[in-house]
């Protein structure tokens, strides 16, 4: 037996801070697991905490703020002792039996199990116009920036709850909003339709997609292309909220887990194994379709239940866990 | 040491003619990534002290500053050079990657 490893194999690294992360946190700090959940320095919290009203959590009848809501979260996870640190993970080493986590600060730590909760990032329009006019109009956060657009005409890009939000948000500073949207329907929920569609500020332009934004130093418009007859036209704003939708975080595992063809990280049936055994997923980084808080939550106590089992059904780990630190 | 809060009518002398590159955070109270942003530029302030200044202007109280530079979203950190912009930042980002960043201005 060695003792040369400086320190301690946890049973489980959590990376991700958002209702996944944090549910998963608190199920496997119950469990007597000591879970280590890594939060990130600058988007800890994840997406809930640059949203407004959370009417849709339950046991929350009167809705909550969503960084309240988060706040709740990580309190209710410390309160079982898990060790938070607020650092950005930047790799990973899922192979083997013990997993290793390196930090920006350069910090590494090693644990028998992972859960992957790195949520989803914004989409972007994918337009060269998009990056250089970014901060000067174009943006993704109408909490942040809703501000600087006082008595303008502004767009909304998207048809989903996420578009609908900013659009009502936006309303209590923009002159109006045009919702921009591809298709003649809205995606979002029945409610947030029913206001969108009411609100006097908000205009809606139909089957039409951005192919273009213009202004030299900043926004001065959008160029529309109608999806039904290809016409191309103009709409005057001086500021575009891009909610197009999100992708999956999966720069950090794409290489070692298998992902599906949507582009989540791929787990077996129900639970939340991935392709490499000891390492799980949960949240938004393996839902291409659901995508709420209430999900993500629901999916993270699923990881945790499933880490539970994995350790202690692996008889063999404390061998291979001694094999690997003599080494 | 936290950076220093500077304002509309200070940003003349301790931004454009301060002799030292200035790191400028134009944040508000209601931006959640600001907040988050925040302590990183403490640290960058505290750990490059020699080299740069590191200070913060409230957009809500000082809306003539970021409307003159084409502020429209926060967290924006602009470095500022013999009184000229030299660089910026969108966004709340990692220590590191604001260090990488701004590598130029911090050694």
């Amino acid at each position: 037996m060695s003792t040369e490893t400086t320190q301690t194999v946890r049973d489980v690294i959590i990376v991700g801070s958002g209702p996944a992360g944090y549910t998963a946190a608190v199920y496997t700090a119950r469990a007597n697991l000591k879970p280590l959940l890594i939060a990130s320095s600058v988007e800890a919290g994840g997406e809930l905490m640059n949203t407004t009203d959370v009417e849709n959590f339950p046991g929350f009848p009167g809705g909550i703020m969503g960084p309240d809501l988060m706040d709740q979260f990580q309190k209710q996870a410390e309160r079982f002792g898990t060790e938070i640190l607020f650092e950005d993970v930047t790799a990973l080493e899922l192979e083997g039996p013990i997993k290793r986590v390196t930090l920006g600060n350069g910090e590494t730590f090693e644990a028998k199990a992972v859960i992957i909760s790195t949520g989803s990032a914004y989409r972007e329009l994918g337009l060269e116009d998009e990056k250089r006019l970014a901060g000067h109009g174009v943006s993704w956060c109408a909490t942040c920036d809703g501000f600087f657009f006082k008595g303008q005409d502004i767009a909304v890009i998207g048809g989903g709850d996420s578009a609908m939000e900013e659009a009502l948000f936006l309303t209590k500073f923009a002159e109006s909003v045009t919702v921009v949207h591809r298709r003649d329907s809205l995606r979002a929920s029945k409610i947030m339709q029913d206001r969108a569609l009411a609100h006097e500020k908000i205009k809606f332009r139909w089957n039409s997609e951005v192919v273009g934004v213009d202004g030299m130093d900043k926004v001065t418009g959008l160029r529309l292309r109608d999806t039904v007859d290809g016409t191309e036209s103009t709409l005057a704003v001086t500021g575009v909220f891009v909610a197009i939708g999100n992708d999956p975080r999966v720069s950090l595992v794409k290489d070692q887990l298998e992902l599906t063809p949507e582009g989540t990280i791929a787990v077996d049936g129900r639970s939340s194994r991935t392709s490499i055994p000891g390492v799980f997923a949960a949240g938004d980084v393996i839902d291409p379709t659901y995508r709420q808080a209430i999900t993500a939550s629901g999916s993270g106590c699923v990881a945790a239940i499933d880490v539970e089992h994995y350790l202690a059904d692996a008889s063999d780990l404390p061998e291979r866990v001694a094999e690997a630190a003599a080494v | 040491m936290t950076a220093k809060d500077v304002t509309d009518a200070s940003f003349d002398a301790d931004v454009l003619k301060n002799d030292k590159p200035v790191i400028v955070d134009f944040w508000a109270e209601w931006c959640g990534p600001c907040r988050m942003l925040s302590p990183i530029l403490d640290d960058i302030a505290q750990e490059h002290a020699g080299k740069v200044e590191v200070v913060k202007l409230n957009v809500d109280d000082n809306p003539s500053t970021a409307a003159q530079y084409g502020i429209t979203s926060i967290p924006a950190v602009y470095v500022f050079k013999d009184g000229k912009v030299a660089a910026t930042s969108i966004g709340a980002k990692p220590k590191q990657v604001i260090e990488q960043e701004f590598a130029e201005f911090l050694s």
